[in-house]
C-alpha cells in the first residue's frame, strides 16, 4: 500500500484554479520531488497533504486513512507527516533545544527528559549537535533551516515534506541544508519535496514530478525527466 | 420608583443639537486646517541641519504628548489672559485644538519621512535637488501618501476630544447636552443620544478621511518603491 | 482673594496628584483585565462573540470619553444605582481603557508572523496549545512597548474626571486658580507635574519598542 495517494485532488482560490486535479502515489522510502514554474501549485499540493489547505473535490491517503482538512483528525495526521518551510520558522523565543523539545513535550507528552535526549540525538543528526542553546537569531540561514529539519524529524514522522527549503538561503548555505536531506533520503526517509535545485533533485530523487498549470504534466525517474522530457512544457522548463 | 427611559422629547431640542454638532465639526475642521499645517512645518523643521530648531519643536511635541489636552485647554483659556494677551473661548478652543493636532502630526509625518527608503533622498541629492526642494517634492508626498490613515486617526480623536471645550462655555454639542438635560433632567437619555450623535459623527468623518485619501494618493501608491 | 504662597500651592498640587496616579493606576488594571478577556472573546470561534467585541470596541473609541463619563455619573443614579465620584470614575475609565487596550493587542497578536502558526500547527498543536506556547509569548513581547505607552494616556484620561468633580490633580488646580487668581502659574504647575508622570513612561516605552521590535 503506497504510503502517500491522492486521487483528483482539486483546488480553487475565489476564481483561480489552482489544483486541477492531481493523481499521486509515494511509497514507502521514496523521494519524490515536484518541481514546475511559480503558480502551478506546487505548494499548495504538499501544504494540503498536512492539512495546511484544503481541498475542494479528490481524496487524500496517508498511512491509509484520508486527508480532509475540514474533518480530518489533524493532529494524527501531523504526527505522521511533517513539514519543513522555505522561511524556517523556528520559535524566536526558544532556543535551537527549545524548538525541537516543544512539540514532543505539549502534544506528545513526552518527558522533558526523554525529549531533551531526543533533541540532542536529533540536533547532532543534523550537525549542530554544538548549538544546543543558541537562540535563532544567534544562528546562520542555513544552520536555522537545518535546526527546523530537526524539530519536524523529532516527532518521527513516517513522510517528510520540505516546502522550497533552500529558496531562502544565501547560495553558499545551501548546500550544507541539502546534505542533510541527501542523508536522510540515504536512510529511506519518505521525503516529497519542492524544489528549484534541479541538479540536486536529480542526484536524489526516485520519482520526479513536473507540474504545469496546477496538473501534473509529467512524472518519472529523474534520468527520463531530465534526459527524454516528451512535453514541450517540461523541455522549456529545464532550459 | 422605577425609572422610565424618555426618549420622545429631546426630539424638541433637535434644533440645539444640530447647531451644537455644527460647532464641534467647524471646530474640528478649522484645528485639522491649522494643526496640518503645523504639522507639516514642524516636520520640516526636524529636517533642519541646526540642533536649535529641532530641539525647540521636539520640547514642544513632547510637552503637548505628555499632558493632558483638558490642561492644555485651561492653561491657553485661563492662563493666557493673565499675560495680557485677552482671547475668546472659541479661539482659545480652536487655538488649544490646533497646537494639540500640530504635535501629534509632526511625530506621525516624522515617522513617515524617516520611512521613505533612503534611496530617494539620494536620487534626489544626485539631480541637485537641494534639501528643502527634496522635502517638499520627493519626502512629504510620499510621507503624507503613507502616514494618511494615522493622520485621519488623529483627526477623529481631536473630534471626539473637542468634547471638553463645552467646559469652557463653547457651545459645542456636549454644551448643548449638558443644557438640555439640567433642563428636562434626563441625563441618561440625553448624553445617551449624544454620544450616538459623536460615533455616526466619527464613522462618517472617518470614511468621508478614507474617500478622500484614496482620491487623492492612489496614483501616488500605485507600484510606489 | 485668599492669599497662597508658591510652596502651599505646590504642595496642594501634589497631593492631589496621589489621586491621579491612583486612579491611573486601578484604571489601567481593571481596563487590562476587561481588555484581556475582550481580547480572547475576540480571537474565538463565536462570530457573534467576535462582532459584540467590535461592536463594543467601536462605541467605546468612537464617542467621547467625557460622555462616557458623563453617562455613568449623571445617568446610573436615574436609573436606581447609586455611584459615587470614585465609581463613576474607576467604571468610566475601565471601559474606555479596556476597548484601546484589547485593540492594541490584538494587533499585537496579528503581528505575529504567520509562518509561526503554520509552524506549529505542523507539529500537530492544537488551538490553545499554539496560542500558549508559540504566539501569546510573542505577542507579549510586542505588546511590551504599546501597553506603557498607553499607560501615558491612561495618565492624561485622568484629568476628564475633573470634570465630574473627582479631586484629583487638574482638579485641584481649577480650585486653587479659583482661590488665588493666578491661572498661568497653576495650570502651568499642573501641567508641569503631569508631564513628570507621563514623561518618563514616555521614554521608556519608547526604549522598550526599539528593543522588542528590533528583535526579529
Amino acid at each position: 500500500m503506497p504510503l502517500v495517494k491522492t486521487e483528483g485532488v482539486e483546488k480553487q482560490f475565489g476564481a483561480h484554479h489552482v489544483l486541477k486535479g492531481i493523481d499521486l502515489t509515494v511509497e514507502r522510502g521514496q523521494v519524490v520531488s515536484i518541481i514546475g514554474r511559480s503558480g502551478s501549485g506546487k505548494s499548495t499540493l504538499l501544504r494540503a497533504l498536512n492539512g495546511l489547505e484544503s481541498i475542494d473535490a479528490g481524496s487524500i491517503e496517508i498511512d491509509g486513512e484520508h486527508v480532509d482538512a475540514r474533518h480530518a483528525d489533524l493532529r494524527a495526521l501531523r504526527l505522521k507527516v511533517g513539514m519543513v518551510f522555505q522561511q524556517y520558522n523556528l520559535f524566536p523565543h526558544l532556543t535551537a533545544s527549545e524548538n525541537v523539545m516543544l512539540a514532543q513535550t505539549v502534544v506528545k507528552k513526552t518527558s522533558r527528559k526523554e525529549a531533551r535526549a531526543i533533541a540532542q540525538q536529533m540536533l547532532e543528526r543534523v550537525g549542530l549537535g554544538g548549538k544546543f542553546d543558541a537562540y535563532p537569531d544567534q544562528l546562520s540561514g542555513g544552520q536555522q533551516q537545518r535546526v527546523a529539519i530537526a524539530r519536524a524529524l523529532a516527532m518521527k514522522p513516517s513522510v517528510l515534506l520540505c516546502d522550497e527549503i533552500t529558496s531562502a538561503l544565501d547560495p553558499e548555505l545551501v548546500g550544507e541544508v541539502l546534505g542533510v536531506v541527501e542523508s536522510l533520503a540515504r536512510e529511506d526517509m519518505t521525503l516529497i519535496m519542492v524544489t528549484h535545485e534541479m541538479r540536486f533533485a536529480r542526484a536524489v530523487s526516485d520519482n520526479v514530478v513536473f507540474m504545469h498549470e496546477g496538473r501534473v504534466w509529467e512524472s518519472g525517474p529523474p534520468e527520463e525527466i531530465f534526459g527524454r522530457p516528451s512535453t514541450v512544457e517540461l523541455r522549456r522548463f529545464i532550459q | 420608583m422605577s425609572y422610565q427611559l424618555q426618549f420622545g422629547d429631546l426630539a424638541a431640542y433637535a434644533g440645539m443639537f444640530a447647531s451644537g454638532a455644527a460647532v464641534t465639526l467647524a471646530l474640528t475642521a478649522a484645528s485639522t486646517l491649522l494643526g496640518i499645517s503645523l504639522g507639516i512645518a514642524g516636520a520640516a523643521v526636524y529636517q533642519s541641519r541646526h540642533a536649535g530648531p529641532r530641539t525647540a519643536v521636539h520640547a514642544y511635541v513632547e510637552a503637548i504628548r505628555n499632558t493632558p489636552f483638558l490642561v492644555q485647554l485651561f492653561f491657553v483659556f485661563f492662563g493666557l489672559p493673565a499675560l495680557g494677551v485677552h482671547i475668546g473661548e472659541y479661539t482659545a478652543a480652536v487655538l488649544a485644538m490646533t497646537l494639540n493636532l500640530g504635535a501629534y502630526s509632526v511625530e506621525i509625518l516624522r515617522a513617515g519621512i524617516e520611512a521613505v527608503p533612503r534611496g530617494h533622498r539620494e536620487a534626489a541629492a544626485a539631480l541637485a535637488m537641494s534639501r528643502r526642494e527634496t522635502f517638499v517634492h520627493v519626502l512629504l508626498p510620499q510621507a503624507f501618501a503613507k502616514v494618511f490613515p494615522a493622520l485621519a486617526s488623529q483627526i477623529v480623536i481631536t473630534m471626539l476630544g473637542s468634547a471638553v471645550v463645552s467646559q469652557i462655555s463653547v457651545a459645542d454639542l456636549t454644551y448643548a447636552a449638558s443644557y438640555v438635560q439640567s433642563r428636562n433632567f434626563r441625563a441618561f437619555e440625553t448624553y445617551f443620544l449624544i454620544a450616538g450623535i459623536y460615533l455616526a459623527m466619527a464613522l462618517l468623518l472617518r470614511a468621508a478621511l478614507t474617500v478622500a485619501g484614496r482620491r487623492l494618493f492612489t496614483r501616488n501608491m500605485r507600484g510606489a518603491r | 482673594m485668599i492669599e497662597f504662597t508658591f510652596a502651599q500651592i505646590v504642595e496642594g498640587l501634589l497631593l492631589a496628584a496621589r489621586w491621579t496616579v491612583l486612579l491611573s493606576l486601578v484604571s489601567f488594571i481593571t481596563g487590562g483585565v476587561v481588555g484581556l478577556l475582550l481580547l480572547v472573546l475576540r480571537v474565538s470561534n463565536s462570530r457573534l462573540l467576535r462582532s459584540l467585541v467590535r461592536i463594543y470596541i467601536e462605541v467605546f473609541q468612537g464617542t467621547p470619553l467625557l460622555l462616557q463619563l458623563f453617562i455613568v455619573y449623571f445617568g446610573l443614579p436615574l436609573l436606581g444605582i447609586d455611584v459615587s465620584a470614585w465609581m463613576a470614575a474607576t467604571l468610566g475609565l475601565t471601559f474606555f481603557t479596556s476597548a484601546y487596550l484589547a485593540e492594541i493587542w490584538r494587533g499585537c497578536v496579528e503581528a505575529v508572523p504567520k509562518g509561526q502558526w503554520e509552524a506549529s500547527a505542523s507539529l500537530a498543536m492544537n488551538y490553545f496549545e499554539q496560542l500558549r506556547h508559540v504566539i501569546l509569548p510573542q505577542a507579549a513581547r510586542i505588546a511590551i512597548g504599546p501597553t506603557v505607552g498607553f499607560g501615558v494616556q491612561a495618565i492624561k484620561d485622568t484629568a476628564l474626571v475633573s470634570i465630574i468633580g473627582f479631586a484629583e490633580l487638574t482638579k485641584a488646580g481649577t480650585q486653587i486658580t479659583n482661590a488665588t487668581f493666578r491661572p498661568f502659574l497653576v495650570y502651568g504647575l499642573v501641567a508641569l507635574i503631569y508631564f513628570a508622570l507621563c514623561y518618563p513612561l514616555t521614554r521608556y516605552a519608547r526604549a522598550l519598542q526599539r528593543k522588542w521590535h528590533a528583535a526579529r
